[in-house]
């Protein structure tokens, strides 16, 4: 009988040939042969078996579909199939002006919808070499690190459920009703908020927004300490977690992986320090890098930079500078409402800019910023007109997924789910 | 290669002046970013030798349709044609990013995966595949991503309309 494929793992795993090369191997990623019309195969007498997680399963965190070669309960090769989202949103991104913009792109990555929306506004603003007040720069800087706070919750919350510790389930998700609370009161809706646009934010903050936000800094911190000792120290969270799904520095760089993932490696990359966009390079806060790139690393990473996140909101909250909200360019930003109803040029200009949008001149830019899940970039083409030539939004979430077969390779079945988890992976920023 | 840090998002710079050439390839700055064209044979071993030079990762791939386009700023001696296949290259120590920039015509849309040199690349080339029908020479699994196996066309084409085709399932029963 011919030796299992899963030996042929083993074996490899033993003599020491990971790293970067083993990522190009082509065992890593379980890719169906594509056999010419006619021909039939044959079952091969190995004893290992493909079988399909997802894309309903309630653990892939959304419609993600792995499917998986097992050697008994040992997994050999997996590949993530995605597509069961996509919605076409950066072909709806060429017909919509650049003001509707942020009402598509808000949808992408509906867990951290405030960064989906800086990223494409300041990608607007490079094109159109406006620069935002400084009021617009600390509400957006605010909002996006609750907005992290919010999101890494979930993340805690969803990773819980996963690994057995249902009530996590219950208090992240607790938490982050208290942040989306605040959003509401923001910008109108919980989530998809269209609040950050090109030029600044679509409204000043709402009266009593430091009672607010106070509120939540108070309460966070006191509750992350609860969850800490929930988790941090549980046997159990340990045993599931721990030497589980490793993955290397030099592996994150080949497979282009970025955020929690390869800061949990030990490599502490991260855009608010490296490529400070808004002014984060005024703040101060800590970059959270792991040791070992495991499970427990990228949890611990996620559980800290909530942390880091209280402190950038309280800064944001002590600095908050006064003054204009949205740039005062006639040209980007509608007239105050006030003004519409005592001037008809005033209700001329604001109608002209949201039925016909505003021209931004040709030129290309890749802008990036650091959203909950890593690097989410948005490339923006224009051609003269109010409307983007062509807008895409490059995904954390999307390239990230490609860590999952080489996080699960010769690991149990049991670990898999633990390890989707970990990746973080939001379809609907991964289908677009 | 120091000679490109300064570059690096310097918005002062005036536009298209063409920097320094990056290995004998022409330049451009957009915006303050740097980018740089080369030819399609010469791209897969521009972007092997960036990366011994430091741009260790890939962090986007995509396309461009400029049909249609009015025209594009492009440095004399690059040809424009209707694809252009980009590459976002990130460098760690120094912090910075390259852009390089690829013309692919239409009647033979074909380049070289860089699969080889970033194995990061493998879903990327995938989508460009999936959404422009740019094929990538030397990719494991060629196939399409995010639109069913058996869809027809490349969507993020300019001459593929929008809302014009209906909703295809695979084994879905045909409209009464």
């Amino acid at each position: 009988m011919s030796a299992p494929p899963a030996t042929d793992l083993n074996e490899e795993l033993r003599v020491g040939t990971c790293g970067v090369d083993a990522l190009r191997s082509p065992a890593a990623v379980l890719r169906l042969p594509h056999l010419p019309e006619g021909v039939e195969q044959q079952p091969t007498a190995d004893h290992t078996m493909i079988i399909n997680m997802g894309p309903q399963h309630p653990s892939t965190h959304g419609v993600l579909r792995v499917m998986m070669e097992l050697d008994g309960e040992t997994v050999v090769a997996t590949k993530p199939v995605i597509g069961y989202l996509h919605t076409g949103m950066e072909k709806t991104g060429e017909e919509l002006t650049y003001i509707q913009g942020p009402t598509n792109v808000t949808r992408m990555d509906y867990i951290s919808p405030f960064h989906n929306e800086l990223v494409f506004a300041l990608a607007t603003e490079k094109l159109l070499g406006i620069e935002v007040p400084p009021r617009a720069m600390w509400i957006r800087m605010m909002l996006c690190e609750l907005n992290r706070m919010s999101s890494h919750c979930v993340w805690m919350a969803t990773n819980g459920m996963d690994l057995g510790a249902v009530s996590m389930m219950i208090y992240g998700f607790r938490e982050r009703e208290l942040i989306l609370a605040f959003f509401e009161k923001c910008s109108g809706l919980r989530m998809n908020h269209n609040y950050i646009r090109p030029g600044g934010v679509a409204a000043d903050l709402p009266d009593g927004w430091r009672d607010d936000v106070k509120h939540i800094l108070e309460v966070i911190p006191k509750r992350l300490a609860e969850y800490d000792q929930l988790l941090t120290g549980q046997p159990i969270f340990h045993e599931r977690t721990q030497g589980v799904g490793v993955i290397t520095a030099e592996e994150c760089l080949a497979l282009g992986i970025t955020g929690p993932i390869l800061r949990s490696t030990g490599l502490a990359w991260d855009l608010r320090r490296e490529m400070p966009y808004l002014a984060y390079d005024d703040l101060d806060f800590d970059v959270i890098a792991g040791t070992y790139g495991d499970t427990f690393d990228r949890f611990a990473v996620r559980l800290n930079e909530i942390r880091e996140s209280v402190k950038i909101v309280q800064q944001c909250m002590d600095r908050m500078p006064k003054g204009d909200y949205r740039v005062q360019d006639k040209k980007v930003t509608p007239p105050p409402r006030a003004r519409i109803d005592e001037s008809m040029e005033a209700l001329i200009h604001h109608f002209k800019i949201f039925t016909e949008g505003f021209k931004v001149p040709e030129g290309e830019v890749y802008v990036a910023v650091e959203s909950p899940r890593g690097e989410l970039g948005c490339y923006l083409v224009a051609d003269g007109t109010a409307k983007p030539y062509r807008m895409h939004i490059r995904g954390p979430s999307f390239v990230n997924l490609q860590a999952l077969p080489h996080m699960m390779r010769g690991g149990l079945l049991a670990d898999a789910v633990a390890i989707i988890s970990t990746v973080d992976p939001i379809m609907g920023e991964v289908d677009r | 290669m120091s000679e490109l840090a300064p570059a690096q998002e310097a918005d002062a710079g005036p536009e298209d002046t063409g920097p320094t050439p990056v290995f004998g390839h022409p330049t451009t700055l957009s915006r303050g970013q740097l980018c740089v064209h080369p030819d399609r044979d010469s791209y897969a071993a521009l972007v092997r030798a960036l990366r011994d030079d430091g741009y260790q990762m890939c962090v986007d791939l995509t396309a461009v349709d400029y049909l249609g386009h009015p025209g594009r700023a492009l440095p004399p001696g690059v040809q424009a044609e209707r694809f252009e296949v980009v590459v976002n290259l990130l460098s760690y120590t120094p912090a910075r990013r390259l852009r390089v920039r690829v013309q692919v015509p239409e009647p033979d849309p074909r380049i070289a995966s860089l699969y080889e040199i970033h194995p990061a690349v493998d879903t990327q080339e995938r989508e460009t595949y999936d959404m422009f029908g740019i094929v990538f020479e030397g990719h494991p699994d060629l196939s399409r991503i995010l639109m069913p196996d058996d869809w027809e066309g490349h969507p993020l084409r300019k001459d593929y309309g929008i809302g014009r085709i209906p909703v295809q399932f695979k084994g879905a029963p045909p409209p009464r």
